[in-house]
């Protein structure tokens, strides 16, 4: 395993105690925990430039101004995109996949086109597109999965049809960790002349991302679940396409001009970015990307593959307990949902933090289709990072072991 | 220990084998109740006759709590006459500081106001646990509702 575990001193928040233990946690999918150099980038962004973007004719105006600029250059950069210019701030994964859904899907779907998805997707890549349908008139159709919760390439070419005019789908399932195989599924699309979106929430974060070689037109991901501030996230896509593509939101910044009836837009990035933009938020998004370039991604997504490797593994040792979801390592990252006999995952949830001092999700993981798909309501997932190490996983797996203990489990 | 207080055995007895499951035949009002957030769902069937719970079956799919909460409360209101089962509903709200009030339950005489009902106080120190053992009590004061506005419109 690459060594990582000298990164855990640069995250105070992992220091912490919760109820007299240390804190175990193990929620990263949910959002990620902060490095300092996060922090402190934020903290001295409002020591000392804080100013608003793109509109100063002074000196602090124009610092600030910078920063934002520079930050939006090294998201590009850590993507592999070709231009700065092809990165919209936005509040989030979400944010920017409903943009893409009105700004470029409300203008170009027409009654009778079809938007295609996967069961997998969280529900931010399903209902801004149930809502577009509906405006609309296009249909939703989904690509099935497996019976270990893959994408099933065997009727692609009959869900991706002539009609189709999107495939969004997951770079990396938030439940199953499970990666979609892209790019049959983009060759898929490209047949048809469909755009090819794609949700990386969790694959930005977790492992290798350069758009200059992914065959798809749109990503989007957030800052929070890769080291970064909350409230932010980016939203790449092709130059033409977002040329093309019209503002979701308007107001101040996104402008170029305003009349009394009419207004023209700012070139892009600016003209998706009505408003203030989250400037300090920025900052520690180019923080996060350069404390994660420092690693390397390749080394992320090795660590997190040798870490679920290690999970997986002592799982596996516990009666009653199931995985869902690609045992093959090299097709899904490190977020693990389990059930473990009836307990039920928030009951879970409550022994392992009280027992145990681990921080876990349980729930539908906002995939409720998925959930459906399981035949499950809910279920335990533990997700993993930079700084997760096996003797997290150790804690865990005690943890579980009293659970079965409290339930009378027996076995 | 807390854990323990919380996972009593009679709690996990209730969730394992849920009394008054099913369905009702006859006259009676349906409710259902879901917390979103977790997803936990429970449902009832109620039948009232001359202000008197006559008949109650239960529904439902979630955690312990909320599941055993919901037999424990199924038991409990059968055969009272309406204004017992608001009240016992207010006692429980104040046991689970759902409600401003003391606590009903006397320590010294345990399971002598609300039955095995107490056995949920553990829930008391996992506020976001709360919500689970009062989802069925909400769903049970929306049935009230029902007979309540049926009777009005009568």
């Amino acid at each position: 395993m690459n060594d990582l575990s000298s990164l855990r001193a640069d995250f105070p928040l992992l220091q912490r105690t919760v109820g007299g233990r240390p804190l175990v946690y193990l929620d990263s999918a949910a959002t990620s925990q902060k490095p300092e150099q996060v922090i402190e980038a934020i903290a001295d962004y409002y020591r000392t430039i804080n100013a608003n973007v793109h509109r100063g004719a002074y000196r602090l105006s124009e610092e600030a101004t910078n920063a934002y600029e520079a930050a939006r250059a090294k998201v590009a950069t850590f993507i592999g995109a070709s231009s700065p210019s092809e990165v919209v701030f936005t509040r989030g994964t979400t944010a920017g996949i409903n943009h893409v859904a009105y700004g470029w899907g409300l203008n170009r779907l027409r009654q009778g086109d079809r938007i295609v998805l996967t069961v997998m997707e969280h529900h931010s890549n399903i209902v801004p597109w149930q809502l577009v349908a509906r405006h609309t008139g296009a249909e939703l159709a989904y690509l099935r999965l497996t019976e270990d919760y893959q994408v099933d390439l065997g009727d692609l070419d009959e869900v991706i049809d002539g009609r189709t005019k999107v495939v969004a789908v997951t770079g990396m399932s938030n439940v199953t960790g499970a990666i979609p195989p892209l790019p049959p599924i983009a060759a898929a699309a490209r047949r048809v002349g469909a755009i090819v979106v794609v949700d990386g929430a969790q694959a930005v974060p977790h492992s290798p991302v350069d758009v200059a070689t992914m065959d798809a037109d749109f990503l989007a991901f957030s800052a929070h679940k890769m080291l970064g501030p909350t409230g932010i996230g980016a939203l790449w896509g092709r130059r033409e396409l977002l040329e093309e593509m019209e503002p979701a939101e308007g107001g101040g910044e996104m402008i170029s001009d305003v009349g009394l009836y009419e207004s023209r837009w700012a070139p892009v990035p600016h003209k998706f970015e009505a408003g203030t933009p989250p400037i300090a938020q920025a900052v520690g998004f180019g923080a996060a990307v350069d404390y994660l370039a420092k690693i390397g991604m390749p080394a992320v997504r090795d660590h997190e593959i040798a870490i679920t490797r290690y999970a997986l593994g002592r799982l596996a040792e516990i009666p009653d307990l199931r995985v869902y979801g690609p045992s093959d390592l090299a097709a899904r990252g490190g977020a693990v949902s389990f059930t473990l006999g009836d307990i039920h995952a928030h009951d879970l949830a409550t022994i392992l933090d009280e027992e145990a001092g681990v921080a876990i999700r349980a729930g539908h993981h906002c995939a409720k289709p998925l959930m459906r798909e399981m035949h499950v309501p809910s279920t335990a997932r533990a997700s993993f990072y930079v700084y997760t190490t096996e003797d997290d996983i150790d804690l865990l797996v005690t943890g579980l072991h009293r659970a079965r203990e409290i339930f009378g489990l027996v076995g | 220990m807390a854990i323990d207080e919380l996972y009593r055995e009679v709690i996990l007895d209730h969730y394992r084998n849920p009394r008054r499951r099913g369905t009702l035949e006859g006259s009676h009002v349906h409710a259902e109740g879901e917390n979103p957030s977790c997803g936990d769902e429970f449902s009832l069937d109620l039948a009232v006759d001359d202000d008197t719970v006559t008949d109650i079956a239960i529904q439902g799919q979630g955690c312990s709590i909320s599941q055993a909460s919901g037999s424990m409360m199924a038991e409990a209101v059968v055969g009272k006459h309406v204004s017992d089962v608001r009240e016992l509903a207010h006692r429980f709200k104040r046991m689970m500081s759902i409600e401003e009030g003391e606590n009903p339950v006397d320590p010294s005489r345990p399971g002598a106001v609300l039955g095995d009902l107490e056995a949920l106080q553990g829930v008391r120190r996992f506020p976001v646990r709360i919500k689970c053992a009062d989802l069925p009590w909400a769903t049970l004061e929306n049935a009230l509702g029902q007979i309540d506005a049926a009777s009005e419109a009568s």
